[in-house]
């Protein structure tokens, strides 16, 4: 098994697991770790889930304040309820019976979006690695945000990211979000918000969206941009389930088509029958 | 600027002048008597139509048998390799030798397609490189600022160079048939290889590759940057099925499976939770 050619083997490297083989077995692992920990001989048992996911992409254990930010932050955004476009996209899955992959897949390509979606957490949180609680920043990035001269296969962000462009006032359940998750420790960053947030929202012209508090919450908790966006489409993802799941139950005859909703503007018409 | 965004704030009424009502000039099915497409009947006016004529009029208005023709024979020749160690190519292999559905593995496959190393980045940022290459020299400024400023900038030149290998194989076939075409001496077809001959003659020793081959023909078609992401956004399909075929009927599980030692883990310390 050591031979040269074995050594010559490509492998992949990581700093997240480590195994250990069986000894029948050099394809099953007998004992796995992440970041040190015997998952199934040491974490099973001893640590929730949230905890176990904080440690996967951070490396180390959470605080206990860190571990109830990031897990109200999950309960929050677990359900974005059957109006969400990503949940939508998942029940039309469901209804037509689809795979249940392709009900999953269809709420992350949808809720991976600049509008609600993981790309807008992304951006938000680069707008708060640059302006951090820095009111003038803040103001400035709004109204001036900042543009990618080269093309990408995103779109350009048509509003200030963290915020909803068809809101009315901040909505309850997101001012309940940013109290709960701002009292937990009193962050910083979180009382910031809170304190500016009416001022933000009158720059963006626009309410304050789970988006935003999401951004702000992995920001505090220290969480990178490019792992805050792969966050929020998991976090999202248990609500999309079980609604595909219902909705296949109920069938298609139960859910909307929109039957009436379209009007083509540009209609040949009828093709006219020599009969 | 912020009065301007604060007009925006009759977000819920708009949202309710959208409410069951989306008005499109896109298309329609009309159940049970016909289809429209951009103002074309489907059965009458599109009948005619190659599968590849219909993506490209739907994507672009265009109706163009040579521009679909073209298109079709890039994708054949440059972008529908059938090798499963290929990145996307490999997500569908995956697929297969996992067990996992035909739709699921392509699917997946396109999704990952959307590289920024290769697939549909690069695709994209070629044509708009090319765009914006041609209107610096129009404006006088020559190729080797052009280039230059592009360096200087991104650190690389979308279209130019290549990982792995440094010949691109692909490129003379697909002049072969662009020459067949009457499509291998456009303005952008030129201004590639005008690029190409300013690295060949510096120290960056860059060989044009096939996405800024592909690209310029696209601007010699006049296809704004989006159109051609949408017209390639399916090109690398045809050579994942095959991929996914293959580990799909051999044994499950065996497609380049992976011992424990094939990870190399940067940490070997223990530590208990508490």
């Amino acid at each position: 098994m050591t031979d040269q050619s074995e050594k010559k083997r490509e492998q992949i490297t990581t700093n997240i697991w480590r195994e250990e083989a069986e000894a029948d077995n050099p394809f099953a692992a007998a004992k796995s770790y992440c970041a040190d920990f015997d998952v199934y001989g040491d974490l099973l048992g001893k640590i929730s889930l949230i905890e176990y996911l904080w440690l996967l992409f951070k490396l180390e254990p959470p605080s206990k304040a860190q571990t109830r930010m990031l897990e109200g932050l999950a309960v929050a955004l677990a359900n974005p309820g059957p109006r969400d476009h990503s949940v939508r996209g998942a029940m039309n899955a469901g209804v037509g019976g689809s795979t249940r992959a392709s009900a999953l897949i269809a709420a992350i390509s949808i809720g991976a979006g600049n509008l609600g979606g993981a790309r807008e957490v992304f951006t938000a949180m680069q707008y708060w690695q640059r302006c951090g609680i820095d009111l003038e920043s803040w103001i400035e990035i709004i109204n001036n945000p900042p543009r990618e001269e080269r093309a990408d296969v995103w779109p350009e962000m048509e509003h200030a990211p963290g915020f909803d462009p068809n809101g009315a006032s901040c909505p309850t359940p997101v001012k309940q979000l940013l109290n709960h998750l701002a009292a937990i420790e009193q962050n910083e960053t979180l009382v910031w918000l809170q304190t500016q947030r009416k001022t933000l929202e009158q720059h963006a012209g626009s309410p304050l969206a789970f988006s935003g508090v999401a951004a702000a919450t992995l920001f505090a908790l220290g969480f990178e941009p490019e792992q805050a966006e792969m966050l929020f489409l998991m976090l999202r993802l248990p609500g999309a389930a079980v609604h595909a799941l219902e909705q296949e139950k109920m069938g298609w005859s139960r859910y909307p088509f929109f039957g009436d909703g379209l009007t083509l503007t540009d209609d040949p018409g009828p093709v006219k029958s020599d009969d | 600027m912020i009065e301007k965004e604060t007009s925006t704030l009759t977000g819920p009424e708009r949202l309710e002048a959208y409410e069951d009502n989306w008005q499109t000039v896109m298309g329609a099915w009309f159940p049970g008597e016909r289809v429209v497409l951009r103002g074309k009947n489907v059965f009458a006016e599109l009948a005619e139509c190659t599968w590849m004529e219909y993506l490209v009029y739907a994507v672009t208005g265009r109706s163009s048998p040579k521009l679909a023709r073209v298109i079709e024979g890039l994708w054949s020749l440059s972008t529908s390799f059938p090798d499963p160690r290929l990145w996307n190519n490999r997500v569908a292999a995956l697929a297969g030798t996992a067990r996992s559905t035909g739709a699921l593995a392509i699917s997946a496959g396109v999704a990952i397609s959307e590289a920024s190393v290769y697939g549909l980045r690069p695709i994209k940022g070629a044509l708009d490189f090319l765009y914006r290459a041609d209107a610096k020299k129009e404006q006088g400024i020559a190729i080797e600022s052009i280039v230059k400023e592009e360096l200087k900038a991104r650190r690389c030149v979308s279209g130019f160079g290549r990982p792995l290998t440094d010949t691109d194989e692909r490129v003379a076939p697909v002049l072969d048939f662009l020459k067949t075409m009457e499509s291998d001496q456009g303005k952008f077809v030129l201004l590639a290889f005008e690029i190409e001959d300013f690295f060949k003659n510096s120290r960056y020793k860059y060989k044009l590759n096939i996405a800024a081959l592909n690209a310029a023909v696209a601007a010699d078609f006049g296809l704004t940057v989006d159109e051609y992401y949408h017209l390639t956004t399916l090109a690398f399909t045809a050579g994942m099925f095959p991929c996914y075929i293959d580990s799909r009927t051999q044994e499950e599980g065996q497609f380049f499976p992976l011992k424990v030692e094939r990870i190399k883990s940067i940490s070997n310390g223990t530590r208990k939770w508490v």
